[in-house]
């Protein structure tokens, strides 16, 4: 009946999802310097956007700490899941109430209090005077990252560590194998790719945050979503289109490669698609 | 029975793990845990702390007993902002319901590439908040291309400018969390026997009475869960307005951030952030409460 409407309506949805990431694309090779005065294609932005220490500095100091808390989030996040998947119902409920607290407290919420915390913290330090100076520098954002991606991870380690069953585990048990052994034979590579998963979707989240990150970083201290931020407050450019757009390629290439790898691994699509959805 | 399945079947996996005896110790979930409690629960119990504490001088507190951090936001300053964000969070959440219904009920009943197009839906929630968010300051600008050529033509009218207007904050929250409507939506619809809405049809239901009576009590867990996944963030909105509203419009989130920035006024802006959690609990406690309700009685 509706089908034609239906159809036209998704083609329509579609051009809104994908409307804004083709536009920056498309500017970013603007030759102008005005954004929407078109004055030909080039590619020199991306150039210059590369030799800017303005960008890749803050280019560096995302990738390390989306790396950073990516390790720390799968590290943290294996850990709880392998644990929890087994637990009884009672001990596993408080648990599951806190990964979920981290998933849905507003963002600037987490980022004001983990603010004061670095703060407080490190002035009870001087205070006590194990430190001369306030403590700074990117790990509190590794730190402030790894809270919601450590959820993150466990997540999704747990959904494929319930769904494969573990006889291999009790089997590996019974022939005399510990935890550890069990661990790294038989678990962690049927594991691998949820993990994988996990890491990349830690490391993207990471990667793209701004209110955290906004919130936590010292002055001295930028990434590139912070420093596209402070950007904007001069308006559009095509350098920032530039570096926005390379941005663009690599976060799609490793959300494309996280799906592919959970795919490939026998996930359903639909696992991967409940990653961002905690309620469900 | 849509909503029973995957939780029988959870259940089951439980019992049956839990008969062979754990293959991996407790104890592995400590270090998860002792992170959460200091980096998050600790930074919140600070914040609760805060919140109560008293301003001295410029950008200093004590910690007290202090309620005036909360009464002073009975202001109706205040409460317009409080009233401004739920109509936010309530308007914003019905339009993306409005616009990813249609969408995820065409994936689930007659898309053919059903995988590729959720993928679709999926990578760009996937992509820079901050990019999506301030693409939209080069659409909606009043010299972007096609808005000029519509402008021209008469289509819009000449002094159309939606940039840095309410308009254009809704326009960037529904596209921020679009996905997380679909995505849920997707997921109950996907569940569906689509033979009951012929069976319906087909003893004498209309299309749309159908849809009603089948559909729709079907499709609710889905719909309940995506307006509150995306209700919860419009709560605590803050880039939207910041850089589509051109910090203009003033939310609930932004007079959080305003405490930490210029203002410096940690404890009011504790307080807020406290508040904005208990009603965040409040409504989605009643808005659970009332769907559960409704399922009962209503399928």
């Amino acid at each position: 009946m509706g089908k034609r409407l239906l159809q036209a309506h998704a083609a329509l949805v579609y051009l809104f999802l994908y409307a804004p990431i083709v536009v920056v694309v498309v500017f970013a090779f603007n030759g102008g310097r005005q954004v929407l005065n078109w004055e030909g294609f080039s590619t020199r932005w991306f150039g210059e956007a590369l030799r800017d220490p303005t960008i890749t500095e803050p280019f560096r100091n995302s990738l390390l700490i989306a790396a950073g808390n990516a390790v720390l989030a799968c590290v943290l996040g294996t850990a709880l899941a392998l644990a929890v998947s087994r637990m009884r119902r009672a001990a596993r409920a408080p648990i599951d109430a806190v990964v979920y607290m981290t998933l849905v407290t507003p963002e600037i919420v987490f980022g004001i209090a983990a603010l004061m915390f670095f703060v407080q913290f490190s002035n009870q330090l001087v205070g006590a005077g194990v430190i001369d100076e306030p403590l700074r520098g990117m790990w509190k954002i590794v730190v402030a990252h790894a809270v919601f991606n450590a959820s993150v991870v466990a997540l999704v380690v747990r959904a494929r560590f319930v769904g494969m069953g573990q006889t291999l585990e009790e089997a590996s048990y019974d022939l005399g194998a510990g935890p550890v052994k069990t661990f790294v034979q038989v678990t962690l590579p049927r594991l691998a790719p949820a993990v994988l998963a996990g890491g990349l979707l830690a490391f993207t989240f990471s990667f793209d945050d701004f209110i955290t990150s906004f919130f936590v970083a010292d002055a001295g201290t930028s990434t590139l979503p912070l420093r596209i931020f402070s950007s904007l407050r001069f308006g559009v450019s095509p350098l920032i289109n530039a570096a926005a757009a390379m941005i663009l390629a690599l976060t799609i290439v490793a959300v494309v490669v996280a799906y592919l790898v959970l795919r490939r691994s026998g996930t359903r699509a639909r696992a991967a698609a409940r990653v961002p959805v905690p309620g469900l | 029975m849509a909503v029973a399945g995957p939780r029988a079947r959870r259940r089951r996996v439980a019992t049956r793990a839990g008969a062979g005896g754990p293959s991996y110790p407790a104890w592995l979930a400590a270090p998860a845990l002792a992170y959460y409690a200091l980096f998050f629960l600790v930074p919140l119990g600070l914040m609760a702390a805060v919140a109560l504490a008293e301003r001295v001088g410029h950008a200093d507190f004590v910690y007290t007993l202090n309620v005036e951090n909360f009464t002073d936001l009975w202001d109706p300053l205040y409460r317009g902002i409080f009233w401004e964000t739920v109509q936010l969070a309530f308007v914003g959440s019905l339009a993306t319901l409005l616009v990813g219904f249609p969408l995820a009920y065409y994936l689930a009943r007659h898309a053919r590439r059903k995988t590729l197009l959720l993928l679709l839906v999926i990578v760009p929630f996937w992509t820079s908040f901050l990019i999506r968010t301030y693409a939209w300051l080069i659409i909606l600008d009043p010299d972007f291309p096609a808005v000029r050529a519509l402008r021209s033509v008469g289509v819009l009218p000449e002094d159309f400018s939606v940039l840095y207007t309410p308009t254009a904050i809704y326009i960037g929250v529904v596209y921020t969390y679009l996905p997380l409507m679909i995505l849920p939506v997707y997921a109950a619809l996907e569940r569906m026997d689509w033979s009951l809405v012929e069976a319906a049809q087909d003893l004498g239901d209309s299309p749309l009475r159908a849809f009603r009576r089948v559909t729709l009590p079907l499709a609710l867990p889905g719909v309940v869960a995506g307006t509150l996944l995306v209700f919860i963030p419009m709560m605590g909105e803050y880039l939207n307005p910041v850089i589509l509203g051109g910090d203009k419009t003033i939310f609930v989130g932004n007079l959080i951030g305003l405490q930490f920035g210029s203002s410096r006024d940690w404890p009011f802006g504790s307080a807020i952030a406290m508040v904005l959690i208990a009603a965040m609990t409040i409504v989605v406690l009643v808005y659970s409460r009332l769907v559960s309700r409704e399922e009962q009685y209503g399928g």
